[in-house]
């Protein structure tokens, strides 16, 4: 197989190449942030005027709260409450299973194509 | 084939070897520092993080999650030994899919062990501004900006890997061992052992809040307990005797974690309710606070500081090898595989990652820049099996010296498919969409790597192991 000489690439294509990539990885983490629709739901269960029972806290745990700054159970409240929302549609679970398996199967192919190649020009085809 | 071949760790072919590199990275590590490396980055895990599993299913979940994480780690652990072992270059698990699966498969690698440990990094900073602005508030100095803290911190270790790797490590064996120790001397000071026991888990032990669905959410931070151990291999080409140090290494450091997690989450949920515990910032500083002990308070502060400290260290070592990896190799520019001509550091990669982990540390909240984290790392392990399946099927065991091969394949490779993919449950419930702008992120990377970035690198030149053609070529 004829060795493959790649083009040189300029300095200003190189540097045009790291801002895409910083653009792509800044993107990801901050777009789902902006749009508000990153982390995950927690839900607070509005109790009216609190207590310790109410929260369904033993002595023990009242206790402990004080230790760690929460004189009452107005205070405490807010986490005692909060639960996470795990309810979820099929739909939405089947799309996220076929993203997945479609970005590894697109890698692995695309992968494939290149590794023969370099495999064919290190070792000869035979 | 009847012939073993030889396997000349990180060796290339002179006519083929990277045109920037200028003189090789220093081989001055032994197995104490890659156990170091592997544990300095995880430990922090047992001081802040892993306590949101506890938030996701209730301390039982957490518990149950931790241990699952551990198999989970342990499969990762003796797969990574395997191919490290034999493929001991800079750039670990890229270098690895470099050789085995292909050069599109190594750039999601690269970049996987680059946004995880960059992502962990920034995690670690915000942790140290957290836990200098609790102490500045206990101490009556309210309201001290820690962004200051975040970004001297982020510098100060940037410098200490630019200088070089060996004063870098051995500032993290020394610091990880302190957070290590303080962890058990929390244990013992707290445990019945001594007299009179602060741990109440009879009063603050619950039924599951979620029931068992939410043991499956709670493996998404679960792996927190372990993130990050397969980052020894990085260091491979800084390794006297990778074939013996790497395997040591890493599997003691998995030994170590287990032990470090079992231990942290018994003292945890023995002294805070799991609400609480599910939502705290600095689990164990607080547990030491719980204790009534100004002594372990101390400790435990110095604790938290000298374990974050030495996860952001080895994140810096760790992200800026394997950069320095794909630019020597030109999947990104080249002018990133540059060695430092007086220290041996690839210290383009360390300062142009340094801004990257500020963005995040100073303007993302802790449980994204967490789940980021996570995610990447979850992406690798999934690569991992299918690395090691391919591995033993190009190069049967007859064929190429192994310097560790791991038993019972291809048991470990299966049991680690089925574990990722129920932690990518986990993330889908409740990050779904992170998932998804984070599969989204690699696809386009993918297709941008594939079709403009792949034609200015070398074909063969990418392949550097003196191994012979796999076979089914």
């Amino acid at each position: 197989m004829a060795r493959y000489t790649p083009p040189q690439q300029s300095k200003l294509g190189q540097i045009f190449d790291v801002i895409v990539l910083l653009a792509l990885t800044v993107g990801a983490l901050y777009i789902p942030l902006w749009l508000g629709l990153a982390g995950s739901a927690q839900l607070h269960d509005t109790v009216d005027a609190p207590s310790w029972e109410s929260l369904q806290q033993n002595a023990t745990m009242v206790e402990q709260w004080a230790k760690l700054g929460f004189a009452d159970a107005e205070a405490a409240a807010p986490l005692i409450t909060a639960r996470f929302d795990y309810s979820f549609s099929f739909f939405a679970l089947i799309a996220v299973i076929v993203t997945v398996l479609g970005y590894y199967t697109m890698m692995l192919k695309l992968s494939e194509k290149e590794y023969r190649d370099v495999i064919a020009e290190k070792f000869g085809e035979e | 084939m009847s012939d073993i071949t030889r396997n000349t760790p990180g060796t290339a072919e002179a006519s083929e070897a990277a045109p920037t590199q200028n003189g090789g990275l220093l081989r001055v590590l032994g197995p104490a520092h890659i156990w170091a490396l592997g544990v300095g980055i995880v430990l922090v895990g047992e001081y802040m993080g892993w306590n949101f599993a506890v938030g996701k299913g209730g301390a039982y979940a957490a518990l149950i999650a931790c241990w699952f994480a551990g198999i989970l780690y342990s499969c990762v652990a003796m797969i990574d030994s395997e191919v490290t072992s034999t493929v001991a270059a800079a750039g670990g698990q890229y270098t690895q899919a470099k050789h085995i699966i292909g050069p599109l498969m190594a750039f999601n690698v690269g970049l996987y062990l680059v946004f995880a440990y960059t992502m962990l990094e920034a995690a670690n900073a915000i942790t140290v501004g957290f836990l200098v602005e609790t102490v500045a508030g206990m101490t009556g100095h309210e309201g001290l900006n820690p962004q200051p803290f975040i970004v001297l911190a982020i510098m100060f270790l940037a410098w200490l890997n630019y200088r070089g790797v060996l004063a870098t490590l051995t500032f993290n064996l020394v610091i990880t061992a302190f957070a290590f120790t303080a962890i058990l001397i929390l244990f013992l000071a707290t445990s019945p052992l001594f007299g009179e026991s602060p741990l109440k888990h009879a009063e603050l032990m619950t039924d599951l809040p979620y029931g068992w669905l939410g043991v499956l959410a709670a493996m998404h931070f679960g792996l927190w307990f372990y993130l990050g151990i397969e980052g020894t291999c990085q260091a491979a080409e800084e390794v006297r005797s990778p074939s013996r140090s790497l395997p040591f290494g890493t599997l003691a450091g998995v030994m170590t974690l287990a032990i470090a997690a079992t231990l942290t989450w018994y003292l945890c949920v023995g002294l805070m309710p799991w609400e609480y515990l599910g939502q705290s910032g600095a689990p164990l500083f607080d547990a030491a606070r719980m204790s009534g002990s100004t002594a372990l308070t101390v400790l435990l502060g110095i604790g938290t500081l000298f374990a974050t400290l030495a996860s952001a260290n080895g994140c810096i070592n760790d992200a800026s090898r394997a950069w320095f990896a794909m630019g020597r190799d030109h999947y990104l520019p080249s002018w990133f595989g540059a060695v430092h001509p007086v220290y041996r550091t690839p210290y383009r990669s360390i300062i142009f990652l340094v801004p990257i982990a500020l963005i995040f540390a100073l303007g993302a909240p802790l449980d994204q820049v967490i789940t980021f984290s996570i995610l990447s790392g979850l992406l690798e392990y999934t690569f991992m099996p299918l690395n090691v399946i391919m591995f033993r099927r190009k190069w049967p065991l007859d064929t190429i010296k192994r310097g560790y091969e791991h038993p019972f394949h291809p048991i470990p490779a299966i049991v680690l498919l089925c574990l990722c993919g129920i932690t990518f449950f986990a993330v889908f419930l409740g990050y779904g969409t992170q998932l998804v702008a984070m599969i989204a992120f690699y696809i386009v990377v993918s297709l941008w790597f594939h079709f403009r970035r792949y034609r200015f690198v070398q074909r063969a030149a990418q392949f550097t192991m003196p191994w012979p053609k796999p076979q089914g070529y």
